[in-house]
């Protein structure tokens, strides 16, 4: 019987199926309430930066707050302008949401736990975070409003612009590990946190960071919505679940990219001293830490700095960190052939 | 297997009915997002030969990079679509013979209709051979930095040229025209910046 | 030297992280804000909240309908009808109150000779309907048997001023 129920899950190409979509739930359901929650610890956070108490009213500690912004949303009206694109429209927050979920596929939870060990990891986190874009803006044309456009256009372009950085970063680490699979990412940095790639390549670390908060629109970078003068950007026009899927998709991508900086530079499932364990659920709870670090590190930055003003961030983005992580891709590959520490592949 | 071959003709299918969209749809927005349909698709079909990297790289440049600044500038353009429309079926006889030509000669390049030289074939399998026993991305690395050295860096000087050329095409100095050079900013000190000033009671300044 | 140090502090971020750090510090600062439906902010005596009308202790009511609060009320809120009761005494058959149009200045308390209309200290009074708001009599009354404490005890307070 034991062996039957194997030999069905293994070969049989139903229970194949079935494996994978039970792995796919077994990522989805603990990220949409990662996401969920993501978003009671932001409004956590500001309110305790600005001495306030935050959300704590329904449930415990305000604790059941998301769900009950998630039931609202879901319970409202979803209205398409007259004059939008409906079909595009209705896509368009389909297409942030999805592009947010399926790039968890290649993401390795721990040692060995992951849906697909893809042999081209970071590219493929790299392409998937670069699509992100077409949902802002098809979400901009589509609802034919004048914010919503420009929010679009700029998001857009912030975005874009910083995914040249991104992948600059990205280039440094490959050349520190030899490979662009993200497990083998994670297996070279083994071994204690001085061994994580954070401390060689801090400034790189930086550079990613920052990058990755104008990936996802937040503050400082978050004039595609900046509500003084584009109402709410290329969201304007959405209500209800569009505009929860929307939401959904912009936490669980803020979440994606801490879950990449994780692996990057912080060591994914590793523990932090060598003689802690990292294998089995430990790993996939060193990793969870990880990027809960970086999360709240996003809120933080909310919480404290001032909105960048457009000619300044496409500065920042092109005159600035262009050149440096261009330079320090540059200088890694020089100190990795000169100093003997080409790894082996 | 059942899977593959079922997996090869949806997205085969999906790139040649988006491909045909590209160029029949009303609307030019329409066509840039079928353009990108048909780009995922065909990075579909690479994965499914196990040129991943080669499908991550479609997927990258053409659809992260290349596609978008096509979306932004049709969705900026004011088209106007039934003037566009106009010329289509005069022009479609040109562009059916130019299509099938296109295909004929990739037919020749497959040696369809033979003479392909005898070396060819031998050196295209060896190479998937190769292939199908190291990642492929190291392949491409393996005979890109050595056999086309050469070539790899005329092509990244001819991408060189085109950036120099935008550059110098959109680069211009306006005079009169106020930025903010935050390296001056930086650099000011408290010294340059402000004078401490006693101000007598009922004086004024 | 002075130019060095501006650059690496610039290159450092110090300016940023000194931000940071602030924001930190202030995230575990004990919180200002009142906790507000548990806990609620003190009131002065001379509050100007929901309006009441009182009685005196022995039970009769003290509006005597002479009305200068109807008089003076500049949204005109305050509608009064008044006629004979059986034992003689002047008293109002209607007496209502559109909060709707209230502007909570405190005029009619102060015009009231025998202090029967006053605003009392309760502002937490909303309603989901448009007419509940619209008080009358009954409700007004109501109110002053409800917060009799509370308003005896306010004017009391205020009393020596004024």
């Amino acid at each position: 019987m034991y062996e039957t129920a194997i030999d069905f899950f293994t070969h049989n190409w139903l229970g194949q199926a079935i494996v994978i979509l039970l792995e796919c739930l077994a990522v989805t359901v603990p990220l949409l309430v990662a996401v969920a929650y993501m978003t009671y610890v932001d409004r956590k956070v500001w309110a305790s930066i600005q001495l306030r108490r935050g959300p704590n009213v329904v449930g415990p500690f305000g604790l059941l707050q998301p769900f009950a912004d998630g039931l609202k949303l879901m319970l409202k009206e979803t209205i398409v302008p007259s004059s939008a694109n409906s079909i595009l429209f209705i896509i368009a927050p389909m297409i942030t949401f999805l592009t947010a979920l399926i790039a968890w596929a290649v993401v390795p939870f721990g040692n060995g736990v992951v849906i697909s060990n893809l042999n081209v990891g970071i590219l493929y986190l790299f392409a998937i975070s670069s699509l992100g874009v077409y949902g802002v803006i098809i979400a901009g044309w589509a609802s034919n409003s004048k914010y919503a456009f420009l929010g679009a256009l700029r998001s857009a372009a912030q975005m874009v612009s910083y995914e040249v950085s991104i992948g600059f970063v990205l280039i440094t680490v490959l050349l520190c590990v030899g490979s662009l699979n993200l497990s083998k990412v994670v297996l070279a940095q083994s071994g204690g946190f001085w061994h994580w790639y954070f401390l060689p390549l801090l400034p790189m670390f930086v550079i990613f960071f920052v990058s990755s908060l104008a990936e996802t629109n937040r503050t400082p970078f978050d004039l595609p919505m900046s509500e003084a003068e584009l109402v709410q950007g290329f969201q304007t026009e959405y209500s209800s679940m569009p505009f929860a899927l929307f939401f959904l998709g912009e936490y669980a991508n803020m979440i994606l990219l801490s879950a990449m900086g994780a692996v990057l530079f912080l060591g994914g499932w590793m523990a932090p001293l060598p003689f802690l364990p990292s294998t089995g659920v430990w790993g996939v709870i060193w990793f969870a830490l990880k990027i809960a670090f970086l999360l709240f590190v996003f809120s933080w930055t909310k919480g404290t700095l001032p909105r960048y003003r457009y000619d300044q961030l496409m500065r920042l983005g092109w005159k600035v960190f262009l050149p440096v992580s261009l330079g320090y891709v540059v200088l890694t590959a020089a100190v990795l052939q000169f100093g003997g520490w080409v790894p082996k592949i | 297997m059942i899977l593959q071959a079922l997996a090869f003709y949806v997205f085969a299918a999906i790139t040649i009915a988006s491909g045909a969209m590209v160029v029949s749809s009303r609307n030019p927005v329409y066509s840039v997002l079928f353009l990108i349909l048909a780009f995922f698709n065909a990075a579909g079909l690479f994965v499914l030969i196990g040129a991943e990297f080669v499908a991550m790289i479609l997927v990258i440049v053409y659809v992260g990079a290349v596609a978008v600044l096509f979306l932004f500038v049709v969705m900026m353009l004011d088209i106007n679509i039934t003037k566009l429309r106009e010329g289509f079926l005069e022009y479609l006889p040109i562009g059916a013979l130019i299509g099938i030509v296109l295909a004929l000669e990739i037919m020749i390049g497959l040696g369809v209709f033979g003479g392909l030289p005898t070396g060819t074939v031998a050196s295209l399998n060896k190479a998937g051979a190769q292939v199908a026993s190291i990642e492929n991305t190291r392949a491409i690395g393996q005979v890109l930095y050595t056999q086309y050295f050469y070539l790899f860096q005329v092509a990244g000087l001819v991408l060189l040229t085109a950036m120099i050329g935008a550059i110098v095409l959109t680069l211009r100095s306006r005079p009169g025209v106020r930025r903010q050079k935050v390296g001056e900013q930086l650099y000011r000190t408290k010294e340059q910046a402000m004078t401490i000033v006693k101000v007598p009671s009922r004086g004024g300044l | 030297m002075a130019s060095l140090d501006r650059v690496a502090r610039s290159f450092l971020l110090t300016e940023i992280v000194s931000g940071f750090l602030l924001t930190l510090k202030y995230m575990f600062k004990p919180k200002v804000t009142v906790n507000y439906p548990y806990e609620k902010g003190p009131l002065g005596p001379r509050f100007r909240g929901e309006h009441a009308l009182r009685r005196y202790p022995n039970g009769e009511e003290r509006c005597i309908a002479c009305k200068l609060c109807e008089a003076i009320c500049p949204a005109q809120a305050i509608t009064i009808e008044a006629e004979p009761r059986d034992d003689g005494s002047r008293r109002t058959t209607r007496y209502d109150i559109d909060m709707t149009k209230c502007i909570y200045c405190g005029f009619c308390q102060e015009a009231c000779p025998v202090d029967a209309i006053v605003e009392g200290p309760n502002f937490e009074f909303s309603t989901e309907t448009r007419e509940e708001l619209m008080y009358n009599k009954d409700k007004l009354l109501a109110n002053g048997d409800r917060w009799e404490g509370e308003i005896a005890a306010n004017l009391h307070a205020d009393a020596a001023y004024r």
